[in-house]
Formats: structure tokens, C-alpha cells, sequence
């Protein structure tokens, strides 16, 4: 199928797919870019014109600027850190032989079913709340006080929350890559003298790695802009304790309605998210090839 | 050393007994293979003595001590898998090199060892490359190579040969007979292939439904089936096995003949007609429609022209006639 001809057809038969992708693509960022440069406040549509990069410095300068690029990445690696532990454990477990296996694994993946608002506001709500959590419940079964999760760490408990959403991601993806281990090569492993611990750091952990790599690629996409659990939970504080780079682009847009200055956070968040994709595909992207 | 002894083992899968009493001695450095149809439980028996399955009852010594429930790390015995289960993100020197890297060795060690066995192998000049970079039969190399380097007491071969083409399959059966010659250690192989049997086997072990049908040498097999089941199993192109009338007046249940020892000519008991004729260059083999008894395989030389249609008569060789009785079991 490579011939001349079919190359050209090839070409062709995709093209208007990729003229749309690319459209798709570059107008709501030219579109961005053009606003980050403008002056442009929904209170006051009447005042507009170039303000060159104003709306950049006063993001860069914004006293919760640095905190909330270093949310960003906490939440992101923080996230991943917890989701890809628990989600390589998880698949261990739920790839053993047990009666059930099929319900367990969907009650597994369930999670990933519920929308992010609804999941921040039941785990808010139902387990870390001060007064009606399972949490606190816990603690004051042992005679402690209840820990105050969103307000003394606002940070951690979205982190938790993320995690609590993306786990059954990064299990079903790890546990599928598993599952195509072929089992004659833990048993020559075996054979070999390879004990448990060294047939998965070995064997396991190896054939798992394309799979690791590809959850944390995708989530990171996703990790980046998370912004409902946020907004339903900790709403950015106490302060701008959590508050990350979408929730400050949010702040600008809705709250100060200044769409100059969100579209310049805008454009900074896409260069950070080049600076991340840089990092990482240089540092595990060579899993991804053979 | 590496003498294996298998004592009433039995293997079972919930209510299936795949192999039902199994008593079997191999000795030191003998090449033993395991032979059947699929299903036969051949790989079951196998992986019983390499520890990766455990058995139902018995008893596995290794060497005069008792192996039934050791790991298969502590077995002292190498495998050979039919996917030659290689690591595909290790090179083919750390390949060769985990089971050392396992138990413990040095790395300068490691590498005499890794070195030698390449030297063995004709691999030295891809110690570098993955498995994925390899032939099938280089990785086949890689696989043994995975497997001398522990200097077990014994290897075991799960069909080896059967992802490899047709050439490749006899000049790897060499090698392994010949490896077998130069390391004399024990090794048991299991295939489906007799041919493979036949010319790789001290001692061949035919197994139908998880049962011996018969432990001896190529020969003894050939000559000498102790039942129809082995009769028709060993041998090739296949032994005739023919029944009633003609049989009786063997006194048999059942006579069988090899396709090469029977005679056309003149003055034979059976005439026929011939069906398909196959020309081998060295060899003719015939399907002759005999009269009364049903299609014979008959093997001519090379030279002979029979065509489809052509009425012959043909003549079983005097003493070369397989006589069995109703049980199936051969007569004396």
C-alpha cells in the first residue's frame, strides 16, 4: 500500500480532516494572542487599543502569580506521583485470579464515571466536611479533632480529590499493559531465579513502562487545566492558598472580567504547558518508540 | 548431574486429570524426548518438572532428593520456552546474563560466561541488539544461551523448533544435538514432531492422554511398537494398520505394516488399485486401494512410475508384519 498513486490518495483523503484540525487550533489561539495584546474589559467595552504587553506584566507581577504557577505543578506532579503509585499496586491486585473479577474491575473504574464537580463535592462534602465527613467521624472516634482538610491544606485536599478522579484511569490503562505481559516470560524469569520483588522491577516495570508513559502524557494534558474541583471546593483559597494558573485565568476573565489579562495568563499557560511537554517527552518519551 | 525421577505423579485440573500416574526414570545426561499428539499432556509434564505447575500427587526427585515442592529457581534446571520468552527491553548479553545478575555473580564473571556462551552459540556479534532486532533463529540461540550459562543439572525444551521454518528447524535440530554432545547434560525435550523425536531421542517417551504408551530408543520404537497407538504415531509416512479378516488370519485384532515394507510385484496376497502417486525424486509413495482391505500407504523408490488407475500387486515383507491383539497391545 505504498505505492505513488496510494501515497497521493492518502494525502488527499485526510487533508480536509487536518485543514479542520488546524483551523480548530489556530483560531481560538490567534484569537488569544491577539486579546493578551489589547486592552479589553467587559466593564468598560468602550476603551480598547493596543496595550502592548501590560496585561503580561501585571499577570507576571500579580502577587499570587508564582504561587499559582507553583500549584500548577504541584498539582500535576503531586497527581501523577499519587495516581501511577497506586494505579501500578491497584492493577497488580486486580490482575490476581479472584471470584468476581469483572464487577470488581468496573467498581474499580467507576470513579472515573462521575463528573469532576459531583466528585469534588461528594468527597468535600461527604468526607473530608468538619462536621459530617467520614473523616472526621474517624478522627473523633480516636478523640482527636476533626482536621480542618480545605482550610489548613487547601492544596493537599485538591490534590486528593484529583487523584481520587484520575486512579481509575491510570489503573484500567496499567492493567490492560499487565495483561499483555506474556506469562511465559514471568515463568522463564522465574526459572531464572528472579524472586517477586525482582521479576516487577525487572520484567514487570519494564513491559509496563509505554503504559506509564502514555497515562502520564494524557494526564498531564488534563492535570493542567483542572479547574472545577477547585472552583467547588476550595474556590482558589483560603487567600489564594490553591489557587492555580486556570483558576487565576478564571478569576481575571469572570470575576475581574478582564479579558486582556486573561487571554495573556492564557498564552503564559500554554508556554508552560510547551515547558512541561519539553521536560517530559525528553525524559520518558523514548518509551514510546519500538 | 542430573538424573530425573518421576514417582505416581499425577496432575490434575479441578475433575480433569490431565495426567493420571506417571512412573519415569531419566537418567544422567540422556537426551530424552517427550513425543504425542497435542494435548497429550507432554507441556504439563514438563512444567511439572520445571516446578512452574505443581502436581496433584507424587513425587519429583532430582538426584536422589526430593524436588515435588521446590521453586523451580531452586530445581537447578533450565528451560527453553516455545516463545522463547527472551526479554524484549534487555539486550542480548543482559538476556543471557539475567539468570548470573540473579543469583548473585560478579560482574566481570557475568561477563566471562556471557562471553562464552556467545562464543557456543555463534552470537557474539549481537550481544548488543534487542531480541526484536534478532531472527527466529538467532533468538532460538539467545533462548539457549539464557539456559547454559546456569549450567543446570538439566534442560528443558517446551517444542522449540515449532516458530521456525522448515530449513532452519533441521539446522537448529543439529545444534541442539550437538550442544547435547559437547555439554552432556540431561535434556528433555517435548515435541509433537516423531521426526524431531527420531533423529534428536536416546530415548524417547510417547505419551497418549497423560499416559506412557512406550519408553525406548528410536529404534525399539520403530521395530518394536508395544501398541497400535505407538505404531501409528511412530513412523512416517504412517504405519498401515489393517483389521478384521485380514487380520485374523494373522490371529490378530489388528496387523500394521510400514508403508517401506511392502513389495510390488508379482505373486503378492493383495492387488489394488494405486490412487495418488506423490514423486519425491528419492522416493515414490503410493496410496494403493487394495481390494478388501481399504487404501494402503505403500513407499517404492525413486524410479518407480505408477500412475493413477494402474493395477498392482503388492506383498508385506516376510517378518515385518505388527501383529496386536484386541487390547491393542502387540503379540509377541
Amino acid at each position: 500500500m505504498s505505492t505513488q498513486s496510494s501515497r497521493l490518495a492518502a494525502r488527499v483523503m485526510v487533508a480536509p480532516s487536518v485543514l479542520l484540525l488546524f483551523i480548530w487550533m489556530v483560531v481560538p489561539l490567534a484569537m488569544t494572542l491577539y486579546y493578551s495584546f489589547r486592552l479589553y474589559r467587559l466593564i468598560s467595552p468602550d476603551r480598547t487599543g493596543w496595550v502592548g504587553f501590560t496585561n503580561y506584566l501585571w499577570f507576571i507581577n500579580a502577587p499570587e502569580f508564582w504561587l499559582a504557577m507553583g500549584n500548577t505543578l504541584a498539582l500535576v506532579g503531586g497527581v501523577l506521583a499519587i495516581t501511577v503509585t497506586l494505579g501500578i499496586l491497584i492493577a497488580l491486585l486486580i490482575d490476581q485470579p479472584v471470584k468476581g473479577q469483572g464487577v470488581l474491575r468496573i467498581l474499580v473504574i467507576a470513579p472515573f464515571f462521575v463528573m469532576p464537580p459531583v466528585a469534588a463535592s461528594i468527597l468535600e462534602n461527604l468526607f473530608m466536611h468538619p462536621q459530617n465527613g467520614l473523616f472526621a467521624a474517624v478522627s473523633m472516634s480516636f478523640g482527636a479533632q476533626p482536621i480542618l482538610f480545605l482550610q489548613d491544606y487547601p492544596m493537599w485536599s485538591v490534590i486528593a480529590i484529583v487523584s481520587w478522579e484520575w486512579l481509575p484511569f491510570a489503573t484500567l490503562i496499567l492493567l490492560t499493559s499487565l495483561q499483555s505481559l506474556s506469562s511465559e516470560q514471568l515463568e522463564a524469569a522465574e526459572m531464572d531465579g528472579a524472586s517477586a520483588l525482582n521479576r516487577f522491577r525487572f520484567i514487570i516495570l519494564p513491559h509496563m513502562m509505554r503504559a506509564i508513559t502514555v497515562v502520564i502524557l494524557i494526564q498531564t494534558i488534563f492535570l493542567l487545566g483542572i479547574f472545577g474541583e477547585i472552583f467547588t471546593t476550595t474556590q482558589g483559597g483560603p487567600g489564594s492558598a490553591s489557587t492555580t494558573l486556570p483558576y487565576m485565568i478564571f478569576k481575571q476573565a469572570i470575576a475581574a472580567k478582564d479579558i486582556g489579562r486573561a487571554a495573556a495568563g492564557g498564552i503564559i499557560a500554554v508556554i508552560l504547558a510547551n515547558i512541561v511537554a519539553y521536560f517530559l517527552m525528553r525524559g520518558i518519551g523514548r518509551h514510546l518508540d519500538t | 548431574m542430573g538424573k530425573i525421577t518421576l514417582k505416581h505423579v499425577n496432575k490434575s485440573f479441578g475433575d480433569v486429570a490431565v495426567i493420571p500416574d506417571i512412573n519415569l526414570t531419566i537418567e544422567n545426561g540422556e537426551f530424552v524426548v517427550f513425543v504425542g499428539p497435542s494435548g497429550c499432556g507432554k507441556s504439563t509434564l514438563l512444567r511439572l518438572i520445571a516446578g512452574l505447575e505443581d502436581v496433584s500427587a507424587g513425587r519429583i526427585e532430582i538426584d536422589g532428593t526430593d524436588a515435588t515442592h521446590l521453586p523451580p529457581a531452586k530445581r537447578g534446571l533450565a528451560m527453553v520456552f516455545q516463545s522463547y520468552a527472551l526479554y524484549p527491553h534487555m539486550s542480548v548479553r543482559k538476556n543471557i546474563a539475567f539468570p548470573l545478575k540473579m543469583a548473585g555473580m560478579s560482574e566481570a564473571e557475568q561477563e566471562k560466561k556471557v562471553q562464552n556462551a556467545a562464543r557456543i552459540l555463534n552470537l557474539t556479534n549481537y550481544l548488543d541488539r534487542r531480541p526484536g532486532q534478532l531472527s527466529g533463529g538467532q533468538r532460538q540461540r539467545v533462548a539457549i544461551g539464557r539456559a547454559i550459562v546456569r549450567e543446570p543439572a538439566a534442560f528443558l525444551f517446551d517444542e522449540p523448533l515449532s516458530n521456525l521454518d522448515a530449513a532452519l528447524r533441521v539446522s537448529m535440530r543439529q545444534e541442539i544435538t550437538e550442544l547435547h554432545q559437547s555439554l552432556k547434560t540431561t535434556m528433555i525435550y517435548v515435541t509433537h514432531d516423531q521426526v524431531e523425536a527420531m533423529t534428536m531421542a536416546d530415548k524417547i517417551v510417547v505419551l497418549n492422554a497423560g499416559n506412557i504408551e512406550q519408553v525406548g530408543s528410536p529404534l525399539e520404537l520403530y521395530h518394536h511398537p508395544a501398541n497400535v497407538f505407538v505404531a501409528g504415531f511412530i513412523g512416517s509416512p504412517k504405519m498401515n494398520l489393517i483389521g478384521g479378516a485380514e487380520a485374523a488370519k494373522h490371529n490378530a485384532a489388528t496387523i500394521g505394516v510400514r508403508p517401506e515394507h511392502i513389495d510390488i510385484g508379482e505373486g503378492g496376497p493383495w492387488t489394488g488399485t494405486v490412487g495418488l502417486s506423490e514423486h519425491l525424486g528419492s522416493d515414490t509413495f503410493l496410496k494403493v486401494e487394495v481390494d478388501n482391505i481399504g487404501t494402503l500407504n505403500v513407499r517404492a523408490s525413486g524410479e518407480v512410475t505408477l500412475r493413477h488407475g494402474d493395477r498392482i500387486t503388492l506383498a508385506p515383507q516376510a517378518g515385518r508384519l505388527h501383529r496386536f491383539g484386541a487390547d491393542g497391545k502387540a503379540l509377541a
